[in-house]
């Protein structure tokens, strides 16, 4: 069977908490090793849409295709589908009880059924690539934020996901941090990945991405190059969200 | 002193020596035997109890919420005597006429109630960010919650967990209700049949001494536990030099200790 050019394609995605509707038929391809980053103001609906991506949250309607796999058909293994889609989170989510090595490896031994000598040498491999093979036997508690955002895309990229879920993953970061997790983050762009990126930083919007998207009011109001979206933006919403931010 | 009857009652030196070797011999081991016992029992059902607690479905949590409300609301003495008399009255005896077994049983009923409503807050206090996390790696909910919350969770209510096991320790006494032959009688047991004998209370004194040097090191201990589990481990950094954080990143660990 041969592959669809989108490595992740949405169509007609709502989702609603009670009467407050957050997505109103979302549809969006994310090509192959394409960077597509997500703006808009706070409760526009960003993040659920990324949480939506990997099913973390639960969408009302619409479907999620994954290349030839459909999320969205309740007979799908999403366990073996969320594997494939690596996800970064604001407050990186480590887990606090295993050393940096083993937050990278756990599912590599628990979900992909690696031995525990090879996963752990994959671990300290991904985390020499983000410049923190020093800190493999540190608790999480014990490094900077920036330094446990880095482990947390070591975690993901481990798993060599098809596609990469980034949600504002520089958010919770001292301003001197953010610097060198935005510069892994372009790094893996620049390499082909596949990435969604939730963001406020605009200058690596402008910078990284293929695309950008504009979400105002749980709707996709515009999506297009970052030229077109920070130089030559016409929809007004759009204008006045940029005025405020740049 | 023999002419204080205050001394003489509780603290009959004579008595008291007189009943350590049996406690020591045959009186602490089964007392050991059935708080572990039910310790182990009551930690099984809590954990089952707990996933249920904390179900979305409420026809999930409702069996396990009447369990533990029954449980933790009826006194000790009634469910041991249920458990440890009726049970095999009603024609009920997986032990046999072995009252080890029901003693057991009962406690850890008893225990697993109390244990699940701790197991629940400690895990229910982790953040959810750690279930996404996992589940976003491909963890099932199960594995999610076995290698990643529910371990975090039961870490957090170490302290609470101590004091748990201190009183089935203390429970395990009333084994007493159901009668013990020779060779299974615990601490209070014998105490109680020195008593008996000697009209004289200084037996239960020797017999809490027993129980005070299992409860009390016991809770220092887990509070040791707790403490060195929320510090972390320094010897890590002594045992492996060549590891040592360069100068430059130490003011960037020290930021992240805030950001915690």
């Amino acid at each position: 069977m041969t592959e669809p050019m989108a490595a992740l394609k949405v169509t007609g995605l709502s989702k609603s908490y009670g009467h407050h509707v957050v997505l109103r038929d979302i549809s969006l391809e994310i090509l192959r090793g394409e960077t597509l980053c997500l703006i808009g103001p706070s409760g526009s609906g960003k993040s659920t849409l990324l949480k939506c991506l990997n099913l973390l949250e639960a969408p009302d309607s619409g479907q999620i295709w994954l290349g030839n796999t459909c999320l969205t058909d309740p007979r799908t293994d999403i366990n073996r589908a969320r594997a494939r889609i690596g996800m970064v989170f604001q407050h990186f989510n480590l887990f606090p009880h295993m050393t940096v090595e083993r937050n990278v490896a756990v599912a590599l031994t628990s979900v992909k059924r690696i031995g525990r000598d090879e996963a752990h040498q994959t671990a300290r491999r991904r985390l020499a690539e983000v410049g923190l093979a020093a800190y493999a036997h540190q608790r999480p508690s014990r490094l900077s934020g920036g330094q446990q955002q880095r482990v947390a895309i070591a975690r993901a990229l481990a798993m060599e996901p098809d596609v990469m879920l980034f949600d504002e993953a520089t958010s919770a970061l001292d301003p001197e941090l953010v610097k060198g997790v935005l510069a892994v983050m372009k790094d893996l762009a620049s390499n082909g990945m596949t990435m969604a990126v939730v963001t406020h930083e605009m200058g690596f919007a402008r910078e990284a991405a293929d695309r950008v998207a504009f979400m105002d009011d749980g709707r996709l109001a515009e999506i297009d190059t970052p030229g077109q979206i920070f130089d030559g933006a016409t929809h007004p919403r759009l204008r006045q969200f940029l005025s405020q931010v740049l | 002193m023999k002419d204080n009857p205050l001394l003489h009652t509780f603290f009959n030196w004579e008595l008291i020596a007189g009943t350590f070797p049996r406690l020591l011999t045959e009186g602490l081991l089964n007392t050991i035997l059935i708080a572990a016992g039910a310790i182990g029992v009551g930690i099984a059902i809590a954990l089952f109890t707990a996933m249920l607690l904390l179900s979305s479905r409420w026809w999930i949590r409702l069996p396990a919420r009447i369990y533990v409300d029954v449980f933790r609301g009826l006194p000790v003495i009634i469910t041991v005597m249920l458990v440890g008399v009726g049970l095999p009255a009603a024609g009920i005896r997986p032990f046999g006429t072995n009252p080890f077994g029901y003693a057991i049983l009962a406690i850890g009923i008893i225990s697993g109630a109390y244990t699940a409503e701790i197991f629940r807050s400690g895990i229910q206090s982790v953040d959810p960010g750690q279930l996404q996390a996992a589940r976003s790696l491909g963890m099932s909910y199960l594995r999610a919650m076995r290698l990643i919350v529910v371990p975090q969770g039961i870490r957090r209510v170490l302290p609470a967990l101590a004091g748990q096991f201190v009183k089935d320790i203390k429970e395990s006494s009333l084994v007493y209700l159901l009668g013990l032959a020779v060779g299974q009688r615990e601490l209070f047991f014998i105490a109680q049949e020195e008593v008996a004998r000697t009209y004289n209370s200084s037996p239960l004194i020797a017999a809490g001494i027993c129980y005070l040097c299992l409860t009390i090191p016991l809770t220092h201990f887990v509070n040791h536990l707790d403490r060195s589990l929320r510090e972390g481990r320094p010897a890590r950094r002594t045992s492996r030099p060549d590891e040592e954080p360069a100068a430059g990143l130490a003011s960037a660990a020290a930021t992240a200790g805030e950001n915690r």
